[in-house]
């Protein structure tokens, strides 16, 4: 397991890919943040709304190149053939991919908590001082929701290489995912029926997990927080049981 | 000598290999691959699914009727109105001396021009029925005086506010259907504003005068109003009216009226002479901020998004499948014209993917607008042109967004790249535009500018100057007109195809 390790995260490193998709991931977030915060409405009482969800409405958009990093870690290797000198290397496929997972994990890790630290920063910078309802780590909920969302990108990481490792191309894996994560958004605006809203909120991975993000006015929430993270966590591990239960019965 | 053969090899081979052969060879590579053909279900299948889900999932049964005005457009009719009945021909007059506006929830006071398209004057109408035929002359918040018939037409009068120093008289002067009104600022001298023919006044219709005041835009939404306009001289001449004045509000509950905000109520005050009136609502056609309940055709077809994701990933992959397997020396061996081959397979594409987004998209509409119907929402109507341009629309745009991804991954020669490309051109201004927090400009701005300026295909509703609304791409309107906006998507793609046409045949495959 620490060579296969060894070895994912190598491959990490040594292309140049996936240090550009982190710094996409960085760059999105912290630049969507700070236009929405420079929009946002304020005055002296505050910004009308929930300042922690507005100053981390950055991920909206940085969650997509940490979709598009964990199709390519596996998908990418189906592009290039290399899969096949992997799992020659490494026949324990099941190790193959944890350790993949592993890999990710770590890099969108890091990534992710310099993307959502500077969404924060950037929100600082630009909202408004607005006293002691100021955005401050030290506050229980904004922390739960800069935490949760550093989580929220990790597991849409792991998502996205479950879903690599099954359809085993990249610009396929890139679709699905990507239309898991924006349809459900965009379609519940269409739907009138409350009752129903609701329930495609909570059941889609983007809207569900972002929940964690809010800090107010949580009982008009579709699910709770930690409930909603939990839902993106149950995606990501369904969708890398299907896709290491694929890796292992068939053929490369 | 070796260059003559060569030549006249050539020559044989355009005509045993013809444009039709490469066509050819491309549909079968296309037909083969069983992705391919799933990718183009899957799209179609998108368009129903969504249509469906949209469809089913609206529920407004049990809600009060939509008012339809004479040209079977929903429309806005709720209104103060002090009335009488009158037959017969005559005219009616009426001075106003002040027309004031407040918006609770911002400034409070009642301040003139506070709401631009706040209505006092004097209407004729068919009944209190919502919706039914009437015309109108009136003055209002910051538009000057204006003469209105039918809910859609607007003609303006003279400009200027009304102020207890500068009242400004209206009248209006029924001849059989014809209904003409006038505008005087100081009793003696009438300007005529504008004649409407009424069909459908019937015997004894309602005349007198009213207040309107719509919602104000407030920031990215609106805001409830409430206006009060002073009234003095109100005389009725001709016909046979009974002269009793009654204060009514028309269609206090209705999808189209949010109702009085909160603490103020529709009044009438004061004797003959002298009335106060306090109304709120409009008499105008009813846009999608005004009728949030209502249904669009792009809406129902709003799986086209989704379907747009399925078309790009496999328009990539048409090209960019051919580098990964080296294919494509093998493609361009067999044709040594590139550019040809890249032409073939950009036409192959554009038609299985409109084909494929028709059948979606004919299937789509009418089944996503009768389990809407059904279930109580009103849609928005559309012309069955109109409809057909939808339909259509759709069909090309998938299309040539899918040739747009062709292009691109001809150009970056990654599947991933491509795809990533394409979608952020094309879905993510889509996003954008569908954030509520947006700013007009930013999202119209987009709307132009990006391949998304494509959606604009879709669009249904139409904008009137005398409503005042938030018309961006989020509520439906769009900056330019539908095949306007589809062309800006078809010269990206044009443009793309060029440079990849250009990019194949210079470099190394």
């Amino acid at each position: 397991m620490k060579r296969a390790l060894h070895a994912e995260w190598t491959k990490m490193r040594t292309v140049a890919g996936p240090l550009w998709l982190l710094l996409g991931t960085v760059a999105a977030t912290v630049s969507l943040s700070a236009v929405a915060a420079s929009l946002a409405n304020c005055t002296a009482t505050g910004c009308g709304g929930d300042t922690a969800k507005l100053a981390l409405v950055g991920v909206y958009l940085g969650q997509a190149p940490v979709a598009i990093l964990g199709v390519l870690v596996i998908g990418g290797e189906y592009g290039s053939g290399m899969i096949r000198t992997t799992l020659a290397a490494m026949p324990r496929r099941t190790t193959v991919l944890t350790a993949k997972a592993v890999a990710l994990t770590g890099s969108v890790a890091v990534g992710g908590t310099v993307a959502v630290l500077g969404a924060v920063l950037a929100g600082r910078l630009v909202l408004p001082d607005a006293g002691d309802r100021a955005l401050s780590l030290s506050d229980g909920p904004t922390l739960r929701a800069v935490f949760g969302t550093v989580l929220y990108l990790i597991l849409i990481g792991l998502l996205s290489l479950g879903v690599a490792a099954a359809v085993r191309d990249s610009a396929t894996g890139i679709g699905v995912v990507l239309g898991l994560l924006y349809v459900v958004p965009i379609v519940s605006q269409t739907i009138s029926d409350p009752g129903w809203r609701r329930l495609l909120e909570k059941m889609a991975p983007m809207t569900s997990g972002l929940a964690v993000q809010a800090t107010t006015d949580l009982g008009s929430l579709p699910i709770g927080p930690w409930a909603g993270l939990g839902v993106t966590a149950g995606w990501a591990i369904a969708t890398l049981l299907v896709g290491g239960l694929l890796l292992r019965t068939r053929d490369a | 000598m070796i260059s003559v053969v060569t030549s006249r090899r050539a020559g044989q081979r355009v005509g045993r290999d013809g444009f039709l052969e490469v066509l050819h060879a491309e549909w079968t590579k296309f037909r083969t691959v069983r992705g391919r053909l799933i990718g183009m279900v899957v799209a179609a299948m998108l368009l129903l699914l969504f249509a469906v889900l949209t469809g089913v999932s609206s529920h407004q049964k049990g809600a009060p009727p939509v008012p339809i005005g004479p040209g079977s457009e929903p429309v806005t009719d709720s209104f103060y109105f002090v009335h009488q009945p009158v037959s017969d021909n005559g005219s009616i007059t009426v001075s106003v001396s002040a027309l004031k506006s407040s918006i609770p929830k911002g400034p409070g006071d009642l301040r003139p021009g506070l709401v631009p398209w706040a209505k006092a004057g004097l209407i004729i109408k068919q009944s209190t029925r919502q919706g039914s035929p009437y015309a109108a002359i009136m003055v209002t918040g910051a538009h000057g005086v204006r003469m209105q018939d039918a809910y859609v037409n607007d003609t303006a009068g003279p400009p200027g506010l009304v102020s207890g120093e500068s009242p400004r008289r209206l009248r209006l002067d029924r001849s059989g259907d014809m209904i003409t009104g006038y505008a005087s600022a100081d009793g003696a001298h009438w300007t005529k504003v504008g004649t409407a023919r009424v069909s459908g006044l019937g015997p004894t219709p309602q005349i007198g005068v009213f207040v309107a005041s719509p919602p104000a835009l407030d920031g990215m939404g609106t805001a409830g109003s409430v206006s009060t306009a002073v009234f003095a001289d109100l005389r009725v001449q001709g016909g046979r009216a009974d002269g009793r004045w009654t204060g009514d509000q028309v269609g206090p509950r209705s999808p189209t009226f949010a109702g009085y905000p909160d603490g103020t109520s529709g009044s009438v005050t004061g004797s003959d002479g002298r009335l106060t009136v306090t109304g709120a609502g409009d008499i105008a056609p009813a846009v999608r901020e005004t009728l949030p309940t209502g249904g669009t055709l792009r809406e129902i077809l709003t799986g086209t998004f989704a379907a747009l994701i399925a078309v790009i990933v496999v328009g990539a992959l048409f090209i960019t499948a051919e580098y990964r397997t080296k294919m494509i020396r093998l493609t361009l061996a067999a044709n040594p014209r590139r550019s040809r081959v890249l032409v073939a397979k950009a036409t192959v594409l554009w038609a299985v993917t409109f084909a494929a987004g028709l059948v979606g998209a004919v299937l789509a509409a009418p089944l996503g607008e009768r389990l809407a119907r059904s279930n109580g929402v009103h849609l928005f109507p559309v012309s069955s042109l109109t409809e057909l341009r939808v339909v259509c629309g759709t069909a090309a745009l998938l299309a040539t967004a899918a040739v747009l991804a062709l292009s691109v991954g001809a150009i970056v020669r990654h599947s991933a790249g491509a795809v990533t490309t394409v979608l952020v051109a094309i879905v993510l201004p889509y996003i954008l535009t569908a954030l509520p927090f947006m700013p007009a400009s930013a999202a119209n701005w987009l709307a132009r500018v990006t391949p998304g300026a494509a959606f604009a295909v879709q669009q249904t509703l139409v904008d009137y100057d005398q409503v005042a609304s938030h018309y961006t791409p989020y509520n439906g309107y769009y900056p330019l007109a539908p095949w306007a906006g589809f062309a800006v998507l078809a010269a990206y793609a044009v443009v793309c195809l060029a440079a990849a046409a250009v990019l194949l045949d210079r470099r190394d495959a």
